[in-house]
């Protein structure tokens, strides 16, 4: 190959580089190590972690059992080792899981159109306050202060040089659910989203229906978050919202210190061609058979460049087909029953800690630690091996004295019955259920 | 054609249309609480209906349907992927077994700082193997792909001028550059203005001079560009840039060309992203996820997005204070599984196979250059790095056009190159061989252009009508966008 290409050795190859622009020296990294040797180093690295502790940290990052199938289908090398699918010849499998992707994620949410995904939950806030700035022609963007904190933060970083003006707007003190009122008097014409999340940071089942109606009046459009995707089995869907941003974490994407995740965006039809990131679409090959392509491109940014609706690219493909694997292995029986579950449990352990808000909900809640503060009872948790609850302190000042606790299926009834005890409560009887030995 | 020969695939329905009521593959555990009835609990109004037309199918439909689906996929692990600015390499499968491991897999992101040390010193080797690779002062691991590495680079420019008195107006960007260049641009709430390359498709240093006036904030180039042609005069640009106050931000999407051989620091870059799915071998997946780490000099350190990670003594710890930051871009820490795959990456191959790497795909591009030249016009005669771009010149002539010539590739058993890209080579073909080809992949790949350049003398039709042999021939892609079908209805 070198005297193919007429050189005695490959740096001649790079003769041509100014002389200043070059390293004079060998790079300051170890030489290469064996494969033992990495799986070694990575396994020491676990070991300095949580190891074989219960948890009960839920705040948008979420402990679901994975099916052993989805990472038998993601380890394929066609799948895992594919390019984004550009060529539609040789990219059927990817767009067909697309294609349905996209289906399963309208039928959850009630949505006409869902997109191939976006980064995460987070960067899918401002993308969807972004679109609807776009739809209404409106500038300014009101957000619930019972959305997640960090989408907050992600929210205000991407606003703050576009002219998208954020306001946030409260929550009940008693119930944990939207402060409408506060909502009702932030609103003007000027506004062009409301974004809600639901169930709340807190876990609370929100007033969509509501918060949609007052949108509606002032010619603004409702954006509802979501990031416990499990709550979609067995809560109504947001269909009053126009724009749905959300977080597939919980469908047998590992925490894997919070990330890789994957995020997506549904609308309503009317709303179609201001969606940002990839959309895939049904058509025909030149034979007639179906197929499928990425469509719609000219809103994106490898056509449209500095015009386009959004500048993402590579978003989380590889995680939407986990999220689409796990849908096809619950179904539309399991992910009731598994939603379920998350609601029994929850409530199991709120009925032992007594949750700090009034409002209905799904699988996390807020409890006041009464006396404690979080952090002593979650020291006294650690010590049983068990990570506790997210001291709320950090986020709502308000709520210092608070933890935020989730409970899932994989919660154990002994370890929330421990979660009592650290809170100082007696454990509550009641009757074993079956089924109750395969978890001890 | 040395490489294929057909062989069935499964026809396989969607699974709606394959979906049995009542049919499952998944278990639970029975419940060790008491249930709760959905309807009190939550309010009967809160409560769904059934989930209609989600699927039903059994576990081992269920494994069929995507098995067969996987096989409607070409895919590294099948051959060369020629695309250019992409680098599709192999993606070594320790990286998975390591992500994987349960320790850092079930991490939480909000579990004890004390009980997450073996995640942040995984981020902190991480973040110094970039750094001395790149030699820049201070890199994020926060944004998700380049794109988002891209808009938080020129959100921190942007935080850095605002600070000193003047954000300024408008971002110079090639006319060779990625698509996301001025989609970003846009969102940093930028003017964006184009720039002419020079003849030899490398950047005007004169005309550059000109542009740069008081309203521009920074350059954002690729190096080497998309031409995979090192940008020759980049220290001068940079001085030109620094003179008037603006900032040179580099694209690292070409960074396999420079690793252990030059470093971005070193030649005036103020700013760069990473594509860790491109350089440092994490899987694309179809589409992702990547990781597009930000690297950054010293002046632009304090506006690195919250948290930053920070060492005292033996223990690592978040740092949230930070007054100048430009606020997160992300929730949590960035895209973790990927960048411990990438870690794995530059554990196995060490300073001096880095180095190596560099040189073998730039060779690879090299030698598909040599071999190629005699059947395919070379628009730009400069030194190549570790891509190359022809024009479909000579065969759009007989009327076949790069989009074509791509399309009959596939039919000897590789992915397209880039079609028609960069915009500044009329009808492009973007190639990329990366150094984890060997010289029989490449041979088979040069001895399959040849015979394509061959047939559209001789058959230019039959070359205008392909692929042939793949399951699914030619997508009508217009009337997917005429008639959107974004979702499965029922019939």
């Amino acid at each position: 190959m070198l005297d193919a290409c007429g050189v005695g050795s490959a740096e001649e190859l790079f003769a041509h580089l100014p002389e200043a622009v070059r390293l004079n020296r060998p790079l300051a990294l170890a030489a290469g190590v064996s494969e033992y040797e990495i799986v070694d180093y990575f396994r020491a690295r676990a070991a300095e972690n949580a190891h074989g502790y219960a948890s009960f940290l839920g705040a948008g990052v979420y402990n679901h059992y994975r099916p052993v199938l989805v990472d038998t289908v993601v380890s394929r090398g066609e799948f895992l080792t594919s390019y984004t699918p550009y060529q539609a010849e040789i990219s059927q499998g990817t767009l067909t899981t697309i294609f349905e992707f996209q289906t399963m994620l309208c039928q959850l949410t009630g949505m006409d159109v869902a997109n191939a995904s976006m980064y995460d939950g987070s960067t899918a806030v401002p993308e969807a306050a972004m679109m609807a700035v776009r739809a209404t022609g409106k500038g300014k963007v009101l957000a619930a202060k019972s959305l997640h904190p960090e989408y907050r933060e992600v929210l205000r970083t991407y606003a703050r040089y576009q002219g998208m003006p954020v306001d946030e707007f409260g929550y009940l003190e008693d119930a944990g659910t939207l402060d409408l009122e506060d909502l009702e008097s932030k609103m003007d014409d000027f506004t062009a989203a409301v974004i809600v999340q639901s169930p709340n940071f807190f876990g609370i089942v929100d007033q969509v229906k509501q918060a949609a109606e007052i949108a509606h009046r002032r010619g603004a459009l409702l954006v509802v978050v979501f990031t416990e995707a499990v709550s979609l089995g067995l809560v109504a869907p947001p269909a009053d919202a126009d724009i749905v941003a959300g977080e597939l974490q919980s469908f047998a994407i590992s925490p894997s210190y919070g990330g890789p995740f994957a995020g997506i965006v549904a609308t309503k039809e009317k709303f179609l061609r201001q969606m940002p990131g990839r959309l895939v679409g049904q058509t025909v090959d030149s034979k007639g058979n179906r197929a499928f392509c990425l469509t719609l491109s000219t809103r994106e940014q490898h056509i449209r460049r500095e015009k386009a609706t959004s500048n993402i690219c590579t978003n989380q493909a590889l995680i939407a087909l986990m999220a689409t694997v796990f849908m096809t292995v619950y179904g539309k029986l399991g992910l009731r029953e598994l939603a379920a579950q998350n609601l029994a449990k929850a409530h199991y352990l709120a009925g032992q800690v007594k949750p700090r808000f009034t409002g209905a909900f799904f699988n996390e809640f807020v409890a006041g630690s009464e006396g404690k503060s979080p952090e002593e009872i979650n020291k006294a948790l650690l010590k049983k091996k068990i990570v506790g609850g997210l001291p709320l302190g950090r986020f709502y000042p308000e709520l210092a004295d608070c933890m935020l606790l989730c409970a899932t299926e994989m919660s154990r009834r002994g370890e929330m019955d421990a979660v009592a005890a650290a809170f100082g409560h007696a454990v509550t009887q009641v009757p074993e259920q079956p089924g109750a030995e395969v978890l001890a | 054609m040395s490489k294929v020969r057909s062989h069935l695939s499964q026809n396989e329905a969607l699974l709606f249309e394959r979906s049995s009521p009542g049919k499952k593959a998944y278990q639970l555990p029975g419940l060790d609480v008491p249930e709760v009835d959905a309807a009190a609990a939550l309010g009967a109004e809160n409560v769904r209906a059934e989930i209609q037309g989600f699927p039903e199918v059994s576990e081992v439909e269920a494994i069929r349907h995507f098995t067969r689906l996987s096989t409607w996929n070409y895919a590294i692990d099948y051959g060369m992927y020629p695309l250019g600015s992409c680098t599709m390499k192999y993606n070594p499968r320790i990286n998975e077994l390591v992500a994987r491991i349960e320790g850092l897999a079930w991490a939480h992101p909000y579990q004890p700082e004390a009980l997450a040390q073996g995640c942040m010193a995984v981020m902190e080797r991480l973040e110094t193997a970039l750094l001395e690779i790149t030699g820049m002062d201070a890199v994020t691991l926060q944004p998700a792909a380049g794109a988002h590495g891209e808009l938080t680079g020129i959100l921190l420019i942007r935080a850095l001028l605002e600070k000193k008195g003047n954000p300024r107006k408008k971002i110079l960007i090639p006319d060779s550059a990625h698509g996301t260049n001025p989609a970003t641009a846009a969102i940093a709430g930028y003017a964006v203005e184009n720039i002419k390359s020079s003849q030899t498709g490398v950047l005007d240093v004169g005309a550059l001079e000109q542009l740069v006036t008081p309203d521009v904030a920074a350059l954002m180039v690729t190096n080497p560009n998309t031409l995979g042609v090192f940008e020759e005069n980049i220290i001068q640009a940079a001085e030109i840039l620094h003179k008037k106050g603006a900032m040179l931000y580099m694209d690292g999407a070409n960074m396999n060309a420079l690793v252990g051989i030059a470093r971005p620091g070193d030649f005036g870059v103020d700013v760069m992203h990473l594509n860790l799915h491109k350089t440092f071998s994490t899987p694309h997946g179809g589409g992702g996820p990547g990781a597009g780490p930000v690297a950054v000099k010293k002046a632009l350190e304090p506006f690195l997005p919250t948290p930053r990670l920070k060492r005292s003594g033996k223990k690592l710890a978040w740092d949230y204070k930070r007054k100048y930051s430009i606020g997160r871009v992300r929730a949590f820490y960035g895209n973790f599984g990927v960048l411990v795959r990438a870690l794995a990456y530059i554990l196995a191959h060490g300073g001096p196979g880095l180095r190596n790497a560099t040189l073998d795909a730039v060779l690879n591009a090299n030698y598909i250059r040599r071999q190629l030249e005699p059947y395919y016009d070379l628009p730009y005669n400069s030194p190549n790095m570790h891509e190359v771009v022809f024009s479909d010149e000579r065969q759009s002539k007989l009327g076949v056009r790069t989009g074509d010539l791509a399309k009959r590739l596939i039919d000897y058993g590789f992915h397209p190159y880039t079609v028609s890209f960069p915009l500044i080579v009329h009808g492009a073909l973007m190639i990329e061989p990366t150094e984890t080809e060997s010289q029989r992949e490449l041979d088979e790949f040069v001895e399959a252009m040849i015979a394509i350049a061959k047939e559209v003398e001789t058959d230019p039709g039959m070359v205008k009508n392909a692929p042939y042999g793949t399951r699914t021939s030619r997508v009508d892609e217009v009337g997917a966008a005429r008639k959107p079908v974004l979702r499965w209805k029922p019939a």
